[in-house]
């Protein structure tokens, strides 16, 4: 057994929920200041907004249910830490770096979007659906990376 | 993150957009037969408060404080709006040298929504304490008041001014490091060079007066506005069919009043694209450009309505809307 394996593996699981975590807060926060500017003058469209602000908080979650599931296959949650060679820990490592890396960047951008999108909402409200839609659009990246992350854990042979 | 600091004014101010006058509102404007009706339905779109009443002048000016105080409210820097405050402060300096020239006090003459009001600046130029205003107001300041004591040329005094206003604005529109600040100071520039140009034509002022009231700006040349215009009024519309001012050509043609309006709706033209801005100060620059702009229509409208003008001669004179 070597211990590098599981620090690795470890490392793997910590970079998948820092970053996607990282991109979220930072894109959420984008569009809050985009939200609160349009409720300070008008107060009936929170509820809206409020929808809008959290689209980019997706990729946190998705950056944690890797983040769960590597900690399970490998044994940190639960007990009993798996035995992993350093290869099978750079795996798992290099399996959680695409939600990681896309999480963080898609999150921001989509932030961006959200934060426009509010501006659809301050002066259109009727165009809801619309508004949504763009921010959504860069949604598909960040489950597209989920799904690529989901599949490469789940096929690593512990 | 320095990119995103402009998000909450920004998207502050298009929730604001949305009581900006469109055009429907300015046609029933246009529609009422008295200056009193279309006063009584600004003032019912939320125009003016409780303490202007039914005053025009009060109403009108209130909503002037109202767009600078939303400003104020959200720019996380206001030195970037520098470019619309130095018209008010050179103006202030101007009244303020006059009056102490001529030993004449007039009320109302100065504005004191801007980084010197009238009092302050008149004690300024009385203790000639130049030294107190900013950059290079203090050198232009020093010389327009003794051209004023030496000559006793108003003119000369005000060109002089006018043409420290017109630099200042330049330059502070390429110190704010913001593309759309920089257009807008050296659009005001270019407009008011062109300006200058078509009422020198029209009074036959010289190549040096010209020269020493145009300043230089990146829209038009200097040089060939005053050949231009020492030609005659054709040559200054063929010089500006060559540049991006080619409608301003066509307005000139049509009448004074045609021009002066193009001048503003390039300005608006120029903000326009502002509206689908999210993350720079442009739309924050766009909002107030567009108040002043409807601020500047309604009067004339009130104004015509009040001296009985015929709606066309009014209908000629309005501005494009920015919404």
């Amino acid at each position: 057994m070597s211990e590098l394996g599981i620090v690795y593996a470890l490392l793997g699981a910590a970079v998948a929920v820092l970053l996607s975590g990282t991109g979220s807060a930072i894109g959420v926060g984008i569009a809050g200041q985009a939200a609160a500017g349009v409720v300070t003058e008008d107060p009936s469209k929170f509820a809206k907004v409020l929808i809008i602000q959290l689209l980019p908080g997706t990729q946190g979650l998705y950056g944690l249910l890797i983040g769960f599931i590597t900690l399970s296959k490998i044994g940190v949650l639960g007990g009993g830490l798996a035995d992993l060679s350093v290869q099978t820990g750079l795996l798992i490592l290099a399996a959680c770096l695409p939600i990681g890396v896309v999480g963080l960047l898609s999150a921001i951008a989509q932030g961006k979007t959200a934060a426009s999108s509010i501006g659809i909402v301050a002066k259109k409200p009727e165009q809801f659906g619309k508004a949504m839609l763009f921010p959504a659009m860069v949604e598909t990246y960040a489950i597209l990376a989920l799904l690529i992350s989901f599949l490469a854990v789940s096929g690593i042979q512990v | 993150m320095g990119k995103t600091k402009y998000t909450y004014a920004v998207a502050r101010i298009r929730a604001l957009e949305t009581s900006l006058l469109t055009d429907a509102v300015i046609e029933q404007l246009l529609a009422c037969k008295t200056a009193e009706q279309a006063l009584q339905l600004l003032i019912e779109k939320g125009w003016g408060d409780a303490s202007s009443g039914n005053d025009m002048d009060a109403v009108l000016s209130r909503e002037e404080e109202k767009a600078w105080k939303v400003i104020r409210d959200v720019a996380p820097d206001m030195s970037v709006f520098d470019v619309l405050s130095y018209p008010k402060l050179y103006h202030n300096l101007k009244a303020a040298i006059k009056e102490v020239c001529t030993e004449v006090r007039n009320p109302n003459i100065f504005y004191d929504n801007c980084s010197i009001p009238g009092e302050e600046m008149l004690k300024i130029v009385e203790n000639k304490d130049f030294a107190r205003l900013p950059g290079n107001m203090s050198r232009t300041a020093q010389e327009a008041f003794e051209t004023l004591l030496h000559t006793r040329d108003g003119q000369l005094c005000d060109i002089m001014i006018d043409k420290a206003a017109l630099e200042a604005i330049r330059d502070a529109g390429r110190r704010s490091g913001e593309p759309i600040i920089d257009d807008y100071a050296d659009t005001t520039v270019a407009i008011a060079d062109i300006k200058i140009a078509v009422r020198s034509q029209k009074t036959g002022k010289s190549a040096d007066f010209m020269h020493s009231a145009m300043a230089e700006c990146r829209g038009v040349s200097v040089e060939q506005l005053v050949r231009a215009a020492l030609s005659g009024m054709d040559e200054i519309a063929q010089y500006l069919e060559g540049t991006s001012y080619a409608g301003g050509a066509e307005a000139l043609k049509e009448s004074p009043s045609a021009f002066e309006r193009w001048c503003d709706n390039r300005m608006i033209e120029t903000m326009k694209p502002q509206k689908y801005e999210t993350f720079s100060v442009g739309p924050l620059l766009g909002y107030l450009i567009a108040r002043e702009n409807e601020i500047k229509t309604v009067r004339i409208i009130l104004t015509g309505k009040q001296n009985y003008f015929p709606d066309d001669a009014i209908r000629e004179r309005i501005r494009e809307m920015y919404v």
